[in-house]
């Protein structure tokens, strides 16, 4: 199966180097608490992001949904549901059903042997209008085709540049009441653009849109890493002829080295308390893994090998870092206990193939992701850590960076197609896989941030 | 009704963020800063860079997969170790590089590898350790970009670069 969305196509070609960052000052906000997440997130550049999706296979067992579109909404700069749609369509677990008809706004003139007949299991309809402060009130409501009941309501004010965020807003809803879990859309990812000689570290809607430069330059900035309360991002930059880690603020812009010591410095990992950072030194020799406090104070050896330790990762309880190893002859995984002292224990984790690197744990703890050479392809893996069992999600050429998502359905990574680097999204079972490409430039190094405060549980 | 005051002033700060691109703030960097973290040096001897002095060659070339000074770039080594030892000095960055096969921060550390394997060679030779440093800049500043074997080969290197250079 293939879509495309006309949504993404319109508008004018956008330079995403551009720093376009401006910020909106908003009114006191007057109704809902999910309003208030709004104004937290509501960092918005003034252009949009041209994107490309298409999206391919899709699992069996998918929830078939009808989006009306919303009463009042083409008198919007933007549409609401071509955004609920997409962000449920992506995710691998919503099938969209035919909704052509009139629009409704209320439940009691919902057909629903007609719906029924279309194969829609659940129903979403609701209304946008513009009020006369300029604000937009958006309500919509989730129904139970087959029992003809409704699942939820909700209705929230938001500004008119936000739409887009509202509508991530109620793809989350629709998600979390037909899934049980919780949805990701209204989560940001970080990436790294090259664009001709120059580097951009960017922060984006999960969707791609909104794209924000945090720093740029002319040398290479590899490896974000975004802190657990997503108000900071650890990178890699070469622009002093060499690799230093620094901790940038997304809120201030204020940034410090937190690791510059003599030699390389990379690979930054965040504590789940978000007060230290693992960091890969070659101080001592080689490359190898070591602790230091997120304000650079510290320094504590970690991994002691004669080779190369790197790409620490934490587990969510933080006790123990899996990280690529060449102890064994060839790069695999490995997992060692994090403790005072430095120790060149650790257990190998992966046995398959000469080539596993680039691991992630997942955020329930369970598994990693990682990716796994197949023949001369580099591709996205998932393995469970108590069964040892491996799955390939994907099939491309050149994947890397495999990050997942808050709620662990979604796994985001770096691919290639003719040569240049885009994102890509595929399910955790490697039933859907979708291409983000943001159209100007390479794209590399994508990380998935965390849940935006309001909505953690 | 904290809570709300938070979330406010969160925005107000962000409303007062800069709009440029560089950082509002440069904190001094932890640890010690190495020899990659100098400016350019105007009086740098000229004999550096005399193309008829095999102190001009800088490149020091690896196999795939492979680790060790070949003995065809063993005089060149010596001979900057050579210069390190006559210059106390002078110092040398020194900075690996790897082909665009694989993981990035992986490929860092390969970089490393062939920067360490150098520095050996030249302290081995005289230079003291502490006129280098050996760094990697990974697969991230190839010389070659192509996807060929022939460019892979080109960018799994070290290259000498002296300080004020």
């Amino acid at each position: 199966m293939m879509n495309k969305s006309h949504d993404y196509l319109s508008g004018p070609p956008v330079n995403t180097m551009k720093p376009g960052f401006m910020l909106v000052r908003h009114r006191q906000p007057t109704r809902c608490s999910l309003f208030l997440a709004l104004v937290l997130w509501s960092i918005s550049a003034p252009i949009q992001a041209a994107l490309d999706i298409e999206i391919f296979g899709g699992g069996a067992s998918r929830i078939p949904i009808a989006i009306i579109p919303f009463v009042g909404e083409e008198k919007l700069k933007h549409g609401i549901t071509a955004v609920v749609a997409a962000d449920l369509q992506r995710s691998g677990l919503f099938r969209l059903v035919d909704s052509s008809g009139p629009s409704i706004r209320d439940p009691r003139q919902i057909a629903y042997p007609d719906w029924k007949s279309r194969g829609a299991n659940a129903l979403v309809i609701g209304s946008a209008v513009m009020l006369p402060d300029g604000q937009v009130e958006v309500g919509f409501y989730l129904m139970d085709v087959a029992k003809q009941v409704q699942l939820t309501e909700y209705t929230m004010i938001v500004p008119a540049d936000r739409l887009r965020a509202a509508a991530h807003q109620i793809a989350d809803i629709i998600y979390e009441k037909l899934t049980g879990d919780v949805g990701v859309f209204s989560t940001r990812i970080a990436y790294v653009v090259k664009q001709s000689n120059k580097y951009a570290l960017q922060v984006a809607d999960a969707d791609g849109f909104n794209a924000q430069s945090i720093i740029e330059y002319s040398e290479p900035i590899i490896s974000p890493a975004w802190s657990p309360d997503g108000t900071q991002i650890a990178y890699v930059s070469f622009e002093n002829k060499k690799p230093i880690v620094y901790v940038q603020t997304l809120a201030t812009r204020a940034r410090k080295a937190v690791a510059n010591f003599k030699g390389s410095n990379s690979a930054p990992a965040w504590s789940p308390d978000g007060k230290r950072l693992a960091v890969v030194l070659s101080l001592q020799g080689g490359s190898q893994i070591f602790l230091v406090n997120a304000d650079g104070s510290g320094l504590q050896r970690l991994s002691q090998s004669s080779g190369i330790d790197t790409e620490p990762n934490f587990s969510p309880d933080g006790q123990t870092i899996i990280f690529t190893s060449d102890r064994g002859g060839s790069p695999q995984i490995y997992r060692m206990a994090v403790t005072g002292s430095a120790s060149g224990a650790a257990e190998r984790l992966t046995f398959e193939g000469s080539y596993n690197v680039s691991p992630h744990h997942s955020r329930d703890g369970r598994g990693f992701t990682f990716i796994h050479r197949n023949g001369a392809n580099f591709n996205v893996a998932v393995q469970d850590l108590a069964t040892r069992q491996v799955q390939l999600l994907t099939d491309s050429r050149f994947d890397e960076s495999p990050s997942p998502a808050p709620n662990d359905r979604m796994i985001l990574y770096a691919t290639e197609i003719k040569g240049r680097g885009i994102l890509a999204v595929v399910s955790s079972d490697g039933k859907t896989r979708q291409e983000i490409s943001i159209q100007a430039g390479d794209i590399r190094e994508p990380a998935w941030g965390p849940l935006p405060k309001q909505i953690r549980r | 009704m904290k809570r709300i005051i938070g979330i406010l002033l969160v925005g107000l700060l962000s409303a007062c963020a800069s709009q440029t691109i560089q950082p509002t703030a440069e904190s001094g960097s932890a640890g010690s800063a190495g020899i990659a973290n100098t400016s350019l040096d105007p009086n740098l001897n000229p004999i550096l860079k005399d193309p008829n002095n095999i102190l001009s060659k800088r490149s020091v070339y690896f196999d795939y997969d492979s680790f060790m000074v070949k003995n065809e770039y063993r005089s060149t080594v010596q001979a900057h170790a050579q210069y390190l030892r006559d210059n106390a000095a002078a110092k040398v960055l020194l900075q690996g590089n790897a082909d665009e096969r694989g993981s990035r921060e992986y490929n860092l550390a390969l970089g490393q590898k062939r920067a360490d394997s150098v520095r050996s060679a030249m302290t081995l030779s005289g230079a003291k350790d502490s006129q280098i440093e050996a760094v990697s800049l990974g697969e991230e500043k190839p010389r070659a970009t192509g996807h060929d074997e022939a460019s892979w080969a080109e960018n799994r290197r070290t290259d000498i670069r002296y300080q004020g250079e």
